[in-house]
């Protein structure tokens, strides 16, 4: 008995001490990025890599904001002040990603009810086609996406990227399988009644499916946010990219400027790391959901 | 159900379904149809409408393409070894933390989520600097320790470019399989672990007689997530290397056929018919792990 809880306590600790070593590695990229972008160019240039900055500077912030810039907003007529083409990359991009979220959530929460709990004709088909859509992969069909949203117009404009994200049908599965929860007998009672379909999805169905929505929202947000390869394709103008793409462009023109790019990544990485930092507890829900007979 | 109530709930739910229906078959239906019959077309970018039927032309010249050839071995050489090898690895890190307390475990699963949410491009670009010749971290550590003699062109050499791809496609895939295989061990039934413990179980065989089973559903879906994944790798390739040093990708042909290709600028069914491909591939592949699951 003394012999194997010596054994566990001695694998419980190398254990421990794998993990760290892991959890290190998985966190030096993101070390990188973010002392990169205040190393001087001495510093990155170094064949012998500095691990801490000797001096800590803003010269590639500086550089990154000093390049092309644009106005902070269009809308119609309605013009912003000018800002460095950076900022303006990001105000697209939390536009983007925001627009995404709230249309998948609407649309999602609503079909998803719609599915779990309502039984009309076509209902199985639909959910098979659903199911069947969901493992194919997404970038297949960004070539004939792009001729659809040209021949709509819509070409160049984030909403070319923001439509298609609503479009998968990820929301549509996971909130149905937050709505499967819902008694049947809370809706029986709210339609005796007289509810209208409106007035139960909307103050019965929704509330009660918030956790669903809560993870689909920081889901939706985040994998739009990195969604690099459709933005890649659907934007052309340097005032509509994305950071992500806006990086990108970057890094192909000048991809020897390390610490310009380590800036640049930083501020596409940071936000992004935030809002999943304080939303991770529905992040990791919808997650575990999403596979649940999956 | 009345048949009043059954036409109620069949309107209603299709009202409900009805914003959602318009982006999905607008903008993932369409394009998938217009995907298919593109590829027996010989449409490029400039043609209006669909082109002039080929049959299935493209994709005997498909066949015949050394480029694609080697694409789609590269795209089999990347999934065969990420998939089980994220399998794998989430596995060992989740059995090691599940236990541990609530701080301690978010804080893991938080880390090793991290590169997931940096996203591909940040990720990319600061592993290209890693895997420098000359002031990237990886020659200096490699040397440092005695391991290699001289600085490796990690990226530019068809020896190691593909390997390197490899690894960053699984630093930034392990996230997710890590936090359903938490969720998944410590939702097996405790009464039996405990059972086998008293009749003198090992940790092991408690492991692989009662948890693994328990666990299948959840690595059916992990295995299912990380190959369409890894069969979707580009941003990796389009930023390291354009399809270089032997590490081209079918999606990456995809789109260098659709946008890059000179000489066949913007060839659309060509591009498409890859796609086709590439999604029987997949929908092969996940039927296979359904069917394997199935059977154990």
């Amino acid at each position: 008995m003394n012999l194997t809880s010596n054994r566990s306590r001695a694998y419980k600790v190398l254990s421990m001490i794998i993990l760290l070593v892991l959890a290190f590695l998985f966190l030096f990229p993101l070390y990188w990025i973010v002392t990169g972008a205040f190393k001087t160019s001495q510093d990155i240039y170094s064949t012998t890599p500095v691990f801490w900055p000797s001096q800590w500077t803003m010269a590639n912030f500086a550089k990154l904001f000093d390049r092309r810039s644009a106005p902070l907003f269009q809308l119609g007529s309605l013009v912003g002040p000018t800002v460095p083409g950076a900022i303006r990359w990001l105000v697209n991009t939390v536009f983007m990603a925001v627009a995404a979220m709230v249309l998948t959530c609407l649309t999602a929460s609503m079909a998803g009810y719609a599915l779990a709990k309502k039984r009309f004709v076509g209902r199985t088909l639909l959910f098979s086609l659903i199911v069947c859509a969901m493992a194919l992969p997404k970038q297949v069909i960004l070539i004939p996406l792009l001729k659809e949203m040209s021949a709509l117009n819509l070409y160049d404009t984030l909403w070319a990227v923001i439509f298609p994200t609503v479009g998968w049908p990820f929301g549509v599965f996971l909130m149905k399988q937050f709505s499967e929860g819902i008694p049947g007998e809370i809706l029986e009672a709210a339609r005796v009644d007289g509810a209208s379909e409106a007035r139960t999805f909307f103050s019965i169905v929704l509330p009660m499916v918030k956790p669903g929505v809560g993870a689909l929202a920081i889901f939706t947000f985040i994998n739009s946010w990195n969604d690099y390869f459709m933005q890649l394709v659907m934007l052309a103008s340097s005032s509509n990219y994305t950071i992500s793409l806006g990086i990108a462009t970057m890094q192909a023109e000048t991809s020897i400027d390390m610490g310009l790019l380590m800036a640049g990544a930083a501020l596409a990485a940071i936000p992004i790391i935030l809002v999943f930092l304080v939303f991770q507890k529905y992040f990791t829900q919808g997650i575990t959901m999403g596979a649940v007979k999956g | 159900m009345s048949r009043a109530l059954v036409r109620r709930e069949t309107i209603s739910g299709y009202l409900f379904l009805l914003p959602s229906l318009i982006f999905f078959v607008g903008f993932v239906i369409i394009p998938m149809v217009i995907c298919i019959v593109n590829s027996l077309t010989d449409a490029n970018m400039n043609t209006q409408g669909l082109g002039n039927f080929v049959g299935l032309t493209n994709f005997i010249d498909l066949w015949k393409d050394k480029t694609f050839r080697e694409a789609l071995w590269n795209t089999f050489v990347i999934v065969i070894v990420s998939v089980p090898a994220v399998c794998a690895f989430s596995l060992w890190v989740s059995s090691a933390i599940y236990k541990l307390n609530g701080k301690l475990l978010s804080a893991f699963r938080c880390i090793f989520y991290l590169p997931v949410v940096t996203g591909s491009v940040a990720v990319t670009v600061v592993w290209k600097w890693m895997y420098d010749n000359y002031t990237g971290v990886f020659n200096y550590v490699l040397k440092s320790a005695g391991l290699i003699e001289k600085n490796i062109n990690w990226l530019g050499d068809p020896k190691y470019a593909l390997g390197c791809i490899i690894l960053i496609l699984f630093t930034t895939s392990v996230g997710q399989p890590i936090v359903l295989y938490v969720s998944a061990l410590g939702n097996v039934d405790q009464s039996l672990v405990e059972a086998a413990q008293v009749d003198g179980a090992t940790n092991f065989q408690v492991f692989w007689k009662i948890k693994w089973p328990q666990m299948m559903p959840t690595t059916l879906y992990i295995l299912v997530i990380t190959t369409i994944n890894s069969f979707q790798c580009f941003a990796l390739i389009q930023l390291l290397t354009q399809g270089g040093s032997g590490t081209n990708t079918v999606m990456y042909y995809i789109y260098y056929t659709a946008f890059k290709l000179t000489e066949k600028a913007g060839h659309f069914g060509y591009a498409n018919a890859m796609g086709v491909i590439l999604a029987i591939f997949i929908g092969l592949l996940s039927a296979l792990q359904f069917k394997l699951a199935k059977e154990k």
